[in-house]
C-alpha cells in the first residue's frame, strides 16, 4: 500500500492538526510515513501545504512527486486548484471547502473557481464551515474536511476516530464528541461516492 | 524510550542530542532549526536533568556559550539557520583551531529556495572553510543517528563538527527508533591554556596540527555507515548523492531497481579513496546535493577536460538556484513522469499577511502618514513579521538585509545626508544585533530615527520570548540615548493622531531618538 496526498489551505486553518491526525492514525497501524510541513513566513496567512506519505513500506522523498497524488485536500476552494499539478490525474480525488477565505484582494471569482473544480473528473467540493457550523462545532471544519476525504484514504475509520480521541482528550469529552461528530457527518457526505 | 515515534527532522536532531548525553543546548530562533530547541524546551527529561535550553541573543553568543560548555567538559548542541552562521563564524571559526573539550555539534538548518529566508547560502562551505568535519543526513533516522555519532567524533578527535540539514528534512516527520539515552559527561574543565588561548604562536601550531590530522579525520568520517557504495549493472553513469538527494534518487527507482552505480554521502570531508571506487565503475558522473554545487565544483575544478564528463548543477543537467526537488532529480535521470492538471490561470498568489490586528500595521499606519510629508526621507528595516510592510497595502519600508542593519544603514544614509534616515526594528532583532549598531549612532549623534516594534514577543518565528523584553527603555539609556528622546507609543488606531506628532516632534530633533512601539503581537495573546 502507498498513498500520497496533498493538504493545502492557508496559514491557520489547522491543516497541520489534519496531517498530524492521519500521522498518528498511520503510525498507531504501524505504516511508514512522510509528512513535509511548512513551516515560517508563510505561515503569516499565506498559502501552505503539507505532503503526507503514507506506505507498508519505507518511504523516500519527503514530499510528494508532481503527478502522484492520490488525494488533494484543501480547506479552501482556491488553494484546492493551486496544487493540482500533483495530483495523479488517473485516480486521483479532490476533496475541497466551498468556504473561500477572503485575505487577499481581488478574490478571483468563486462560480469560476467552483466550475474549474468540478471539471475535474473526481472532485467533491462541499461547504464543511456550515457543516461543522450547524452540527454546532464551528472550530472543527478541519474535522468536517479529513471525514469527508476519509472515504477515499486506506485507513480504517477506527484508526482516525481512535486518532481523533486521543488528540482531543486533554480538552474534554465534549470537544472530543463534537469533533467526531463532524469527522461522522464529513465521512457521510462522501459515502456514495466510495468506488467500492 | 525505543518505540517508533514521529519526529520532525528538528526533532530527531533534538531527541538524538538528548539521548547523546548533552548538558545545554543554545540557539537563537531561525527558520527551519526553531523546532530544535523547542523540542528541547517542551522535553520533561530535559526539565528533570537540567540541560540548559534558554534561548541566547544571538547566534554568536550562542555558539561562544557552548564553546564555554565544551572547555568545562560537557556537551553542548547548538542551533541556528543557515544564516545564523554568519553571525556565528568568527567563534565557529576559531573554535576549530582551539578545538573541544566536551563533544560540541554545531547544527546549521540551510534554506534551499528561500522559503523564509534572504538566501541559499550552503553551509557546507563552512566547514570546509573552518577545517571541521560536515555530515548531512538523508533521512529523520539517520539524523538522529548522527547526531550521537557526530558527538562522539568530537570527543574523539577533539573538534567541533557541523550537522547540516535543509527545510525538507528539517520540517518533514517520519517514524524514528530511538537509542538508549546515555549519561552527560561530568564536569571537567580543560587545563591546557595553550589549545584555548589562541595568541599567534598557540594558533599556528593548533592549525598546522589541524591541517596533518585532517587525512585521518576524513578517513575516520569516511567509515560512517552513511557513506555507502552500491554497485550498479550499467557503468555509462555513475550517481554521487549527498544528503536528501539520496531520497530523490530512490524515488525515481522504486526497490533498488536502480542499474547505475551509486555513492551514497553523509560526511565531509570528501574521502578521495571513496570517490576512485566510484570513478572505477562508471564512466560519467552525475552530482545530486541539495543547495550548492559544492562536491560538484571540487571535482570539476577549472580543467576545460575532466577526467570524465561531470553533470550537475553547474552545465544545467539541474537547475543552479533553488533546492532538489522529485521533479528535478527525475527530469535529470530522463525519468519524469507527467504532471497532473495544470493550475487554472484564475489562480492568483496569496502572500504572507501580517495578521488582522496586528501592532505592526498600525505602526506602520502613522509612520506612512508622516514620511508623506518627507519624498526624500528612508525607512530602512529589518528581518521579522514587520518586513510584510513592504508589500501592499503597507509599502512603508525601503530595506531589509540582514538582522541589525536598519539601524547601521540609517546611519550610514544619514551620515551620506538622507533625512530624514528613519530604522525600524523588532525587540528581538535589536536585542539579537540592534544595540551595537545604535552605539554607532550615539557615538556621533546621528539624526537617526530608530523605531523599535515591541510586540514583546519573537513573533516572525512563531512566539519566542525576546530578551529585549522589559529592557529596551534601559538599554537605549545605558547606551548613551538622550530619556528625552526615547518615546514609548501605544500603536492603536485611537492613538493615530498622538503617534504621527510624536513621531514628527522626534524627526524635527537632530540627534538619536528611539521611538518604542508597543503592543503585544496578537498571537501571542491567543496562546495565553
Ligand atoms: C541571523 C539570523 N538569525 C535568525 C533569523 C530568523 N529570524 C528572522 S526575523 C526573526 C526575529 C523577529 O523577531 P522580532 O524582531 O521581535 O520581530 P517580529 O517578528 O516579532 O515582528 C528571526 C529570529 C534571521 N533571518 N537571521
Ligand atoms: S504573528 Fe504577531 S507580530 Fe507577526 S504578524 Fe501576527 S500579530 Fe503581527
Amino acid at each position: 500500500m502507498k498513498y500520497d496526498m496533498i493538504i493545502a489551505g492557508v496559514g491557520g486553518q489547522g491543516i497541520l492538526s489534519i496531517a498530524s491526525l492521519l500521522g498518528r492514525a498511520a503510525l498507531n497501524l504501524n505504516l511508514h510515513l512522510k509528512q513535509s510541513e511548512v513551516h515560517g513566513m508563510a505561515q503569516r496567512g499565506g498559502a501552505v501545504l503539507a505532503h503526507l506519505r503514507i506506505a507498508d513500506q519505507p518511504i523516500h522523498s519527503d514530499l510528494v512527486p508532481r503527478g502522484a497524488a492520490a488525494m488533494i485536500l484543501s480547506m479552501e476552494p482556491l488553494e484546492a486548484l493551486r496544487y493540482l499539478p500533483w495530483l495523479d490525474t488517473a485516480t486521483g480525488w479532490v476533496v475541497t471547502n466551498a468556504e473561500p477565505l477572503h485575505n487577499i484582494e481581488p478574490y478571483p471569482n468563486l462560480d469560476a473557481i467552483a466550475a474549474e473544480i468540478r471539471r475535474l473528473p473526481q472532485a467533491f467540493l462541499f461547504n464543511a464551515d456550515k457543516m461543522a457550523r450547524d452540527l454546532g462545532a464551528p472550530r472543527a471544519v478541519n474535522m468536517a474536511m479529513l471525514g469527508a476525504a476519509s472515504t477515499f484514504i486506506p485507513l480504517p475509520s477506527a484508526a482516525l476516530e481512535s486518532a481523533i480521541v486521543s488528540q482531543f482528550s486533554r480538552k474534554g469529552e465534549t470537544v472530543v464528541a463534537s469533533n467526531l461528530a463532524v469527522f461522522r457527518a464529513g465521512r457521510q457526505a462522501t459515502a456514495a461516492l466510495h468506488p467500492g | 524510550m525505543d518505540t517508533k515515534t514521529l519526529f520532525l527532522g528538528d526533532e530527531a536532531v533534538a531527541q538524538g542530542a538528548m539521548d547523546a548525553g548533552i548538558s545545554g543546548v543554545y540557539a537563537y530562533p531561525g527558520t527551519p532549526s526553531t523546532e530544535i530547541m523547542e523540542y528541547v524546551q517542551a522535553a520533561p527529561e530535559a526539565g528533570a536533568r537540567g540541560v540548559h535550553r534558554q534561548w541566547s541573543a544571538n547566534e554568536k553568543t550562542a555558539m561562544e556559550e557552548a564553546l564555554g560548555m565544551s572547555y568545562a567538559g560537557k556537551r553542548a548542541l547548538v542551533c541556528m539557520k543557515h544564516v545564523g552562521l554568519n553571525v556565528a563564524a568568527d567563534a565557529f571559526i576559531n573554535s576549530a583551531i582551539t578545538g573541544v573539550n566536551g563533544g560540541l555539534v554545531v547544527v546549521a538548518a540551510d534554506d534551499p529556495s528561500m522559503h523564509s529566508s534572504q538566501n541559499e547560502q550552503d553551509s557546507r562551505f563552512y566547514g570546509k572553510f573552518a577545517a571541521v568535519p560536515v555530515c548531512e543526513p538523508c533521512s529523520q533516522q539517520e539524523a538522529y543517528d548522527m547526531v550521537r555519532a557526530a558527538f562522539d567524533f568530537s570527543e574523539k578527535i577533539r573538534l567541533p563538527v557541523l550537522l547540516r540539514i535543509t527545510t525538507r528534512l528539517a520540517h518533514s516527520r517520519a517514524d524514528v527508533v530511538p537509542a538508549p539515552a546515555r549519561a552527560e559527561n561530568p564536569l571537567n574543565p580543560s587545563s591546557d591554556p595553550r589549545q584555548w588561548v589562541l595568541l599567534p604562536a598557540h594558533a599556528r601550531r593548533n592549525w598546522a596540527a589541524l591541517l596533518a590530522r585532517m587525512p585521518e579525520i576524513t578517513a575516520l568520517g569516511d567509515a560512517f555507515p552513511w557513506n555507502r557504495f552500491i554497485p550498479g549493472t550499467n557503468r555509462q553513469m555513475g550517481i554521487l548523492a549527498a544528503g536528501i538527494a539520496f531520497n530523490y534518487l530512490n524515488e525515481c527507482f522504486p526497490g533498488g531497481t536502480c542499474p547505475f552505480p551509486i555513492l551514497k554521502l553523509g560526511q565531509y570531508p570528501l574521502s578521495s579513496a571513496r570517490l576512485a571506487t566510484l570513478q572505477a565503475a562508471c564512466d560519467s558522473l552525475l552530482i545530486l546535493e541539495d543547495g550548492a554545487p559544492f562536491i560538484e565544483e571540487q571535482l570539476v575544478g577549472l580543467f576545460p577536460n575532466p577526467v570524465m564528463p561531470i553533470r550537475g548543477r553547474l552545465d544545467g543537467t539541474l537547475p543552479r538556484t533553488g533546492e532538489l526537488t522529485p521533479e528535478n532529480v527525475a527530469a535529470a535521470l530522463g525519468r519524469a513522469r507527467p504532471e497532473g492538471p495544470a493550475v487554472p490561470p484564475l489562480v492568483t498568489p496569496r502572500p504572507p499577511a501580517l495578521c488582522r490586528g496586528c501592532p505592526h500595521s498600525d505602526t506602520y499606519a502613522f509612520l506612512k502618514e508622516v514620511m508623506s510629508d518627507f519624498p526624500a526621507g528612508r525607512v530602512f528595516s529589518d528581518i521579522g513579521c514587520y518586513t510584510l510592510g513592504a508589500l501592499p497595502p503597507y509599502e512603508a519600508i525601503h530595506s531589509c538585509v540582514d538582522m541589525g542593519a536598519s539601524i547601521t544603514m540609517a546611519k550610514g544614509a544619514s551620515d551620506a545626508g538622507v533625512r530624514p534616515a528613519i530604522a525600524v526594528i523588532g525587540d528581538s532583532t535589536f536585542a539579537h544585533s540592534g544595540i551595537t549598531g545604535l552605539l554607532d549612532a550615539v557615538a556621533e549623534s546621528s539624526p537617526v530615527k530608530l523605531l523599535i516594534l515591541d510586540n514583546e514577543i519573537t513573533g516572525m518565528t512563531g512566539g519566542q520570548e525576546s530578551l529585549a523584553f522589559g529592557r529596551l527603555e534601559s538599554i537605549a539609556a545605558g547606551i548613551g540615548v538622550d530619556p528625552a528622546h526615547i518615546r514609548v507609543v501605544t500603536p492603536l488606531a485611537k492613538h493615530h493622531a498622538e503617534n504621527v506628532r510624536i513621531l514628527r516632534e522626534e524627526i524635527a530633533w537632530p540627534g538619536v531618538s528611539v521611538i518604542i512601539a508597543r503592543r503585544a503581537c496578537i498571537q501571542m495573546r491567543r496562546k495565553g
